[in-house]
């Protein structure tokens, strides 16, 4: 049997889980889902490497993360926001693909845009499932490694692995440049808790997204909405993208690690093609809603997963942007000008 | 528009959450009546799904269908559920009758005198209350194995704490705005802790890991601090104490 390369975490400060495609089929047991806040991007990086789309990969947030790997060389692939990446201090374009060798040092830590980076490897990685997942929920422990976040020192084994990449490529996924439109809507299942004018208050106005947002939810500044019907409802199902809107009128959008059922009324649902888009926001942003029928939210989705039907293109990374200590070594700071 | 009501309104309303799923509302209210169609949807559901479907979640007054829209259609799915629907008040298969062991001494029962100092009754008579009653299981939901629960008797009903008491223990048998519960994973909470059981909702890993499911109704049994940790030790070794009774 051939050597398993092993990922080994050097730095980890919080916030990087392994996630699949989610914990299905449990809801009804007070089950969250978790799963990948951009599943685009999880996509993408797991597309790239010629994986299955749901397989388990490594979500850094903002926080970041550092990791080598020992024993033998694997492929990886990276995608997300727009996220600082760089492999010995040789910067990486945020969605790309290499063969990490052992000894190699690949840093990732937040950049310009952007919240959530995922890395995914050529291969299988080694970890146990619950409930048919390997995601991680760290508020109820379940999932990943032992229902936590990766810490330094954490090693995870790839099976069937592969390492044919050699250097560094860019991945062609334009549509994982996010446009800054509007994020889109399909309202409902308690708009009828508020008044026609509210509603159209919550499309017209600005939010602001908070920077207290986690796995569990975005919230939003504003102005805060005021509720026809009162705040409470009984409990029923929410989806990933819900947008409750509490006693307080401040909406809260219920991502991958929400809980399954809910008690306030919910005046829209993020559509899932905009999904990520919304969880790349970081704190500060500013975003506006557009309400769509559900064909067009339907129509979305279908673009998007026609996008992943064939595979990625990778392109050569040419070094658009030099990192002073490149420039430096080429001696043309200087400006050696003729 | 006025919540449907199941005496006069049969149809439910069909509410999306988003394109990918789709919320079959029966009512607004906790109603035995309400949650029998809810359950009677999930079940025809579960038992012939349409492709496509992903997983359902009942919950008290409404059954969320999470789909795949590009296999599934929305207009699809709203014909699959109407194909599937019953009457109100027709047979649901009935659910099972689960008899838990259950602990309320004081070393277990952290909130029972707070409960009987605003119940106006003394300890023993709010257990005794509590342990009379009969209570269907309406919906899981909040975390992992955390129960909700019918059937409280009035005299116990009462409103949520104003703000969440430290984690309660696992197992912790609960009340709060009108309801009882048990909660699996200790979280902090807004319910009084009225006692504890040692069997255990959720265990990952055992067949099933899920104990009761929502339908299913159960009784609590008192037991001493001394059974409570016998029984403990044999829930801990992967043995189910709570007995099924038909």
């Amino acid at each position: 049997m051939s050597v398993r390369p092993i990922l080994r975490i050097l730095e980890a400060h919080g916030g990087a889980t392994l996630q699949d495609a989610g914990r299905h089929g449990a809801m009804r047991y007070g089950i969250t889902p978790a799963g990948p806040m951009d599943p685009l991007a999880h996509a993408t990086a797991n597309r790239a490497l010629g994986n299955p789309l749901g397989a388990t990969a490594i979500e850094v947030g903002l926080g970041g993360l550092a990791l080598t790997v020992e024993e033998a060389p694997l492929d990886i692939a990276l995608a997300g926001g727009a996220f600082r990446i760089d492999c010995d201090g040789r910067p990486l374009p945020p969605a790309a693909a290499l063969t990490l060798r052992p000894g190699m040092a690949l840093r990732i830590r937040a950049g310009r845009a952007g919240a959530w980076c995922y890395l995914a490897v050529a291969g299988r990685l080694d970890v146990a499932p619950v409930l048919g997942s390997t995601a991680t929920h760290t508020r109820s422990g379940l999932g990943g490694l032992d229902g936590r976040a990766l810490r330094p020192g954490d090693g995870l084994a790839a099976d069937e692995a592969r390492a044919r990449l050699g250097e560094p490529a860019a991945l062609v996924a334009p549509w994982l440049d996010r446009s800054p439109e509007a994020i889109r809507v399909v309202l409902g299942p308690q708009d009828d808790y508020f008044a026609e004018p509210e509603i159209a208050a919550f499309l017209a106005r600005d939010w602001t997204v908070s920077p207290k947002g986690d796995r569990m939810a975005c919230f939003l500044d504003g102005t805060p909405l005021t509720h026809a019907k009162g705040h409470d409802i009984v409990s029923d199902g929410i989806a990933m993208g819900a947008i409750q809107v509490p006693g307080q009128g401040l909406p809260i959008i219920l991502m991958a690690d929400r809980q399954p059922t809910g008690g306030y009324p919910k005046i829209a649902t993020v559509i899932g093609a905009d999904l990520g888009r919304l969880a790349q926001a970081q704190g500060g942003t500013r975003l506006r809603f557009r309400a769509v029928s559900v064909a067009e939210a339907v129509a979305a989705r279908r673009a998007e997963a026609a996008a992943l039907e064939p595979a990625i293109a990778l392109e050569p990374v040419i070094r658009t942007t030099f990192s002073s200590e490149f420039l430096l070594g080429r001696n043309l700071i200087d400006g050696v000008v003729g | 528009m006025a919540a449907p009501d199941p005496e006069t309104d049969l149809r439910p309303r069909f509410l999306d959450a988003g394109e990918a799923a789709l919320v079959v509302e029966f009512g607004a209210r906790v109603d035995p009546a309400i949650n029998d169609r809810v359950l009677a949807l999930d079940a025809a559901l579960t038992a012939e799904p349409p492709r496509g479907l992903a997983e359902t979640v009942p919950t008290y007054r409404s059954l969320m269908v999470h789909y795949d829209p590009l296999v599934l259609s929305r207009a699809a799915l709203v014909a699959a559920v109407e194909g599937r629907l019953t009457e109100p008040g027709a047979a649901r298969g009935a659910g099972r009758r689960w008899t838990m062991p259950c602990c309320y001494d004081p070393a277990f029962a952290e909130d029972i005198a707070e409960v009987a100092e605003l119940a106006g009754r003394d300890v023993a008579a709010v257990a005794a209350l509590h342990a009379e009653a009969e209570y269907r299981v309406y919906m899981y939901g909040f975390a992992p194995g955390f129960a909700y629960l019918g059937g409280l008797p009035e005299a116990l009903a009462l409103p949520r704490r104003p703000s969440p008491r430290p984690p309660h223990p696992p197992g912790a048998v609960m009340i709060g705005g009108g309801l009882a519960a048990i909660g699996t994973f200790p979280m902090p909470t807004g319910w009084y802790v009225l006692a504890r059981t040692p069997e255990r909702l959720f265990v990952e890993g055992r067949d099933p890991a899920f104990l009761i499911e929502s339908g299913d109704t159960l009784r609590f049994e008192p037991v001493d601090a001394d059974t409570f940790s016998g029984l403990e030790r044999r829930a801990a070794g992967g043995e189910i104490v709570a007995r099924r009774a038909s």
